[in-house]
């Protein structure tokens, strides 16, 4: 399975967010998206995963026989998309079913995070790093080879952190693919990078010859 | 797929049960919609149960309108729709799945209560089951349209009163037979099946249409 991404560009109300992108992404390969605040980091994934179209540039998706690109990924964004009148474990049971492919069941899903005390809580009265762990439970109910992570740490703390690398690097090693962006190292082992910049920064970056 | 669709059907009926769920509100609403009329015309029976179809259905098509906001809103909000366009399912099942989950918990607990609220505007027994069979084939039409509308304003803040204006006009002629075929059923020169097959024919086109184009809103929606 191979993903390529070749001189994509972006825009969002009319405004130029970033352009010329390019990268390829093998099995067992992760990447680190980095850059500045608004320099369209969760943008480049939301690209990938179907949420927005390209103004120019292409997005490849070879070796994975009838799948397409978004039935093959796992998106786990800001917005944590868990219905707050839900348990944990009804969560997951319905992301099980509806992703396809099922993987763990919700119960080990939530083991692997280190939230099973939780299964029964409605989301809505989990803190902010239990929910985003939960999302994170996501990433093992349903069996996909390419993860999109938009600031994977965030409201984690340093065990779950460490559990969320461990997971990670599991993945990797199954065959599967990572692209996350962050602003915090994450300290995967040979990761990757690509640096996103703003298309005006750059521009002006030619002109002035900075 | 199936198992996509069930997954999320079952999910949305879940939601709609717990607290917050827009069931039982579209419920309420009607209730008062219906009560709050006799107290505005005052105790003429005969006029009542003259009117009373026309007000059983613009209370029904109101009760339908007021949850429909959030038929797609809730779940862009919380990132949920970003989930949804990853299934296998192809957009328009899922918009079917949502559709099918808001008609079973706001407009079938309608069609049932119709009845009980029939007797506020002093319809005849034929009248009654007349009213049921129309807003069964009928409120379908309604959810569908107003699918198209609400996928449009999924991502609007208070999308709720541009949804109104825009999906309004569109079920007009729903309104118009289902309002005839409940009449033409307690008397009058058209036979009944004349409107209600109108009536069915239109919430046929309404599925094929609402779920082909609220699943292009979704797509095309960023």
């Amino acid at each position: 399975m191979r993903l390529s991404v070749n001189n994509l560009a972006c825009e969002r109300g009319g405004r130029r967010i970033f352009e010329g992108v390019s990268f390829t992404l093998q099995a067992g390969e992760a990447l680190v998206i980095t850059g500045r605040n608004g320099a369209g980091k969760s943008t480049l994934l939301e690209l990938l995963a179907g949420r927005l179209h390209p103004a120019s540039g292409k997005i490849l998706w070879e070796g994975a026989g009838e799948r397409t690109l978004s039935e093959s990924l796992h998106y786990v964004g800001h917005r944590d998309a868990l219905k707050s009148a839900l348990t944990a474990q009804e969560n997951l049971d319905f992301a099980r079913d509806f992703l396809g492919n099922p993987a763990l069941s919700a119960r080990g899903a939530l083991e692997a995070v280190g939230l099973a005390h939780a299964a029964r809580l409605p989301v809505g009265y989990l803190s902010a790093g239990q929910r985003h762990r939960v999302a994170l439970a996501r990433l093992l109910v349903a069996h996909r080879p390419l993860w999109l992570l938009d600031e994977p740490t965030s409201a984690l703390d340093t065990t779950s952190q460490e559990t969320l690398r461990e997971l990670l690097e599991n993945h990797r090693a199954q065959g599967g693919m990572i692209a996350a962006t962050t602003h915090s190292p994450l300290f995967l082992s040979a990761p990757k990078e690509i640096r996103i910049e703003r298309a005006q920064a750059s521009l002006s970056h030619q002109g002035d010859g900075e | 797929m199936i198992r996509s669709f069930r997954a999320l059907l079952i999910r949305d009926l879940k939601l709609a049960a717990r607290v917050g769920g827009s069931g039982v509100m579209g419920l309420i609403f009607f209730l008062m919609i219906v009560t709050l009329i006799p107290f505005a015309l005052g105790p003429d029976l005969n006029l009542l149960s003259r009117i009373g179809p026309a007000i059983l259905w613009i209370a029904a098509l109101l009760a339908t309108l007021i949850g429909l906001d959030r038929l797609f809103q809730a779940d862009q909000e919380d990132g949920s729709l970003d989930i949804l366009r990853l299934s296998p399912a192809p957009l328009e099942l899922i918009v079917l799945a949502k559709v099918v989950a808001y008609w079973l918990t706001t407009a079938l607990p309608l069609a049932i209560a119709t009845p009980l609220f029939g007797l506020l505007v002093a319809l005849s027994p034929e009248g009654m089951l007349a009213m049921v069979a129309t807003l069964l084939v009928g409120t379908p039409a309604l959810t569908f349209i107003g699918a198209v509308g609400a996928a449009l304003t999924a991502s609007l803040r208070r999308g709720g009163l541009i949804l109104a204006i825009l999906v309004l006009p569109f079920m007009i002629p729903t309104l118009i037979f289902g309002v005839s075929a409940a009449n033409a059923a307690v008397g009058g020169t058209v036979p009944f099946a004349t409107p209600f097959l109108i009536l069915v024919a239109l919430s046929l086109i309404a599925a094929v249409v609402g779920t082909v184009g609220a699943a292009a809103a979704l797509r095309s929606g960023e």
